[in-house]
């Protein structure tokens, strides 16, 4: 019988995976092909981040006549699939929108991992990958496997690096002391970045006199919260997702950590970060960043409020959208749908977009990104790149008010 | 004394995600897996009136509540009575349970994304420190335990010293000799259901206070309030909030003497030695 279970089990799963697929066909049209969570523990972010970019990208394009071809211009049609923040449905549905949708183009998915794991289906059906939504130090030996998997979002060690700067600068200039209190979130995105942490602060002159990791979904974060508290540190560190971005926040309110730098990782720049604590998030430290004061990045914030009717966040919102110009200009920089053309012409051409120039390197990596940014006064601000300007001045934290 | 306390509030929470289930399994014998789904529901609820209206959740738990109870009553009646009619033994009826409540719990998803979208959900209320001897803890925290054990001692009572509470029990005990003694087991388990549902919302709508939330994080709820329900015993809804406050105190423990990195692994281990050793649960019944 329990074998039984487990098999309806797993047919009421298929059955529940239904996706579902964009408009109607039309004779003319480019199709790109979409998946990325719309449930699932990724979902939250995935919509913030991810989809409403598509969606103003799209419109943006179609509003404009369509993409500029050799042979005239063409509208473009998004067809989009839910994972379920399920790498095994990711494939499943890139397979599909290949083999039976038939799609001109992939857009690359939604979270690092997701990205690692169809980045063979994507070399094997010859569709370039641009992951604008990853993270990781694997990038040269990813694109040596790869040649069509770009990156545009950064890497692992200059994230830490960022972080470490700051730090240590903060601590040269006698502002803080150099004791570390640092968290980390035990799944793949948390690990890696606490491990790359651990040499780079030690290397950086800092002293970690708290370092656990705790468990994805973990209710109640105060203990966590109280132990970092009791070996008091200058400066908390949190490699953090979402859910707990924001109840590490809260409980350091409650608890009253009294540090002159926190800092929280994804979703830390989300507007709804910055809605919910108000003015106590003013000058808590996050995990990447923009400049808003860019007049194309005003710009680009605007119309994405407009036409999705979302606000966008303040870091890897700009990324994916900056990746999807990217493959804008390269299919109209080629003039046809030819796969091989495109992915030639991303490598060896640089970019305009709302972040400024892009051009990838050797290893097919976007080199210039923003690493940490600062809530100051209700604006994430960026406050530490690598190749990128408009970078504030660090702030210290002084209290929850 | 800081990890009784916190330990305590956090079993208190457990409790307000399990005792809905343990009603549900317990005495209409559906092992519902859209429990999770429900609670997120009563979480949105609460934190709809809160934004939109600028209803306290104390207040629009109760607005929330009676809405859910009939929502999940019609659920049972047309969802799931055929399968309780038309199964011939406890086994078969918790398959198909198990099952159409799983397919519910998409739809539920579904719906929530369609109707709010998939983003994260949050609103700040009573996040204020609160000092006993000694030590801070967030006021929102509290106020979700004391409504745990108001509703636990509610259901309690209620169960113990009526007549509807004696009959929901008997049902639970064998549904079979309980109409045979002239208990409508059909209303009964109706009734079970929705209430269960009703908690269950509740639930949701305290803890919604202090945790932040999106349409698919129902599942996370279900798993825990599944462990605690089965380690408390099936039909004891005093197992239940044992269970609930035991895994509480054991994390809390756990992740601040040890590591919090442990917290799950302790808390599965646990699970298992019930299961090895008290297969019945903690409260339950050997089964004769």
């Amino acid at each position: 019988m329990k074998r039984r279970l487990i098999l309806k089990l797993a047919g009421a799963m298929l059955a529940g995976s239904v996706a579902f697929s964009g408009a109607a066909l039309a004779a003319d049209v480019i199709k790109f092909g979409a998946v990325a969570p719309k449930t699932g523990p990724l979902a939250g972010g995935a919509v913030v981040t991810h989809w409403p970019n598509i969606k103003l990208w799209a419109a943006q394009i179609n509003a404009r006549g369509g993409l500029k071809l050799k042979d005239g211009q063409k509208k473009i049609e998004i067809i989009e699939y839910d994972d379920q923040t399920n790498p095994g449905e990711t494939i499943k549905a890139v397979q599909r929108l290949v083999t039976q949708d038939k799609v001109d183009f992939l857009i690359g998915p939604y979270g690092t991992g997701f990205n690692l794991a169809v980045a063979p289906v994507f070399a094997k059906y010859g569709y370039p990958l641009i992951a604008m939504t990853a993270i990781t130090d694997q990038i040269p030996d990813l694109a040596k496997k790869f040649p069509g998997m770009f990156f545009t979002l950064g890497s692992t060690t200059p994230i830490v690096q960022g972080v470490a700067d700051i730090l240590s600068e903060l601590v040269a200039d006698g502002k803080i002391g150099n004791k570390i209190a640092m968290v980390n979130v035990a799944d793949a995105f948390g690990i890696e970045l606490a491990n790359a942490a651990r040499p780079i602060f030690k290397a950086a002159g800092l002293d970690v006199v708290y370092d656990k990791s705790y468990p994805l979904g973990t209710q109640d974060l105060s203990p966590i919260v109280k132990g970092a508290k009791a070996a008091s540190p200058d400066a908390f560190i949190a490699w953090s997702y979402p859910p707990d971005t924001f109840g590490l926040t809260g409980q350091a309110m409650v608890q009253g950590l009294d540090v002159k730098v926190f800092y929280t990782a994804v979703a830390t720049s989300f507007p709804a970060y910055g809605g919910k604590f108000g003015s106590a998030a003013n000058n808590v430290m996050g995990t990447g960043g923009v400049n808003p004061d860019d007049p194309a990045i005003k710009a680009y914030m605007k119309a994405h409020k407009e036409i999705t009717g979302l606000d966008a966040d303040f870091w890897a919102s700009s990324s994916v959208y900056s990746s999807l110009q990217i493959l804008e200009q390269a299919i109209e920089g080629v003039g046809e749908v030819d796969r091989a053309k495109v992915t030639e012409y991303i490598k060896n051409n640089s970019f305009k977009t709302i972040l400024g120039d892009i051009t990838f390197d050797e290893n097919n990596n976007n080199v210039k990104f923003w690493t940490v940014g600062q809530w100051q006064d209700g604006v994430y601000q960026g406050v530490k790149a690598v190749g990128r300007d408009g970078a504030k001045e660090v702030r210290l934290k002084s209290g929850w008010k | 004394m800081d990890i009784l306390i916190t330990g305590l509030l956090l079993g208190g929470i457990y409790a307000l995600m399990a005792m809905g289930l343990s009603l549900q399994y317990g005495v209409a014998r559906i092992m519902n897996l859209a429990n999770g789904e429900m609670l997120v529901v009563g979480a949105f609820a609460a934190f709809w009136f809160y934004t939109v209206a600028e209803i306290s959740p104390l207040i629009s738990v109760f607005l929330i509540s009676p809405v859910v109870f009939f929502a999940n009553w019609l659920i049972y009646r047309f969802m799931l009575q055929p399968l309780v009619k038309r199964s011939k033994s406890q086994g078969q009826l918790e398959v198909d349970s198990i099952l159409a409540t799983f397919g519910m719990s998409f739809i539920l998803v579904g719906l929530m994304v369609a109707v709010f979208g998939g983003d994260y959900f949050n609103y700040t209320f009573l996040a204020k420190p609160v000092e006993i001897l000694g030590n801070t803890y967030a006021a929102n925290r509290l106020v979700a335990f004391g409504m745990a054990i108001l509703i636990g001692s509610l259901l309690y009572l209620w169960l113990s010293f009526t007549r509807p509470g004696m009959a929901m029990r008997a049902v639970s005990v064998n549904p079979d000799a309980a109409g045979l003694a002239g208990i409508d087991v059909q209303r009964m388990s109706a009734l079970a259901f929705a209430l269960g549902g009703a908690v269950t919302a509740i639930g949701g709508g305290f803890i919604s206070t202090f945790q932040t939330m999106d349409a698919s994080i129902g599942i996370l709820f279900t798993m825990k309030a599944l462990i605690i329900v089965i380690m408390g015993g099936v039909g004891d809804i005093r197992g239940t909030i044992l269970a609930a406050l035991v895994l509480g105190l054991l994390e809390t423990f756990i992740a601040t003497v040890i590591d919090p990195g442990l917290t799950l692994a302790a808390a599965y281990l646990v699970f298992i030695l019930v299961l090895l050793f008290r297969p019945q649960g903690m409260f339950g019944r050997k089964p004769s």
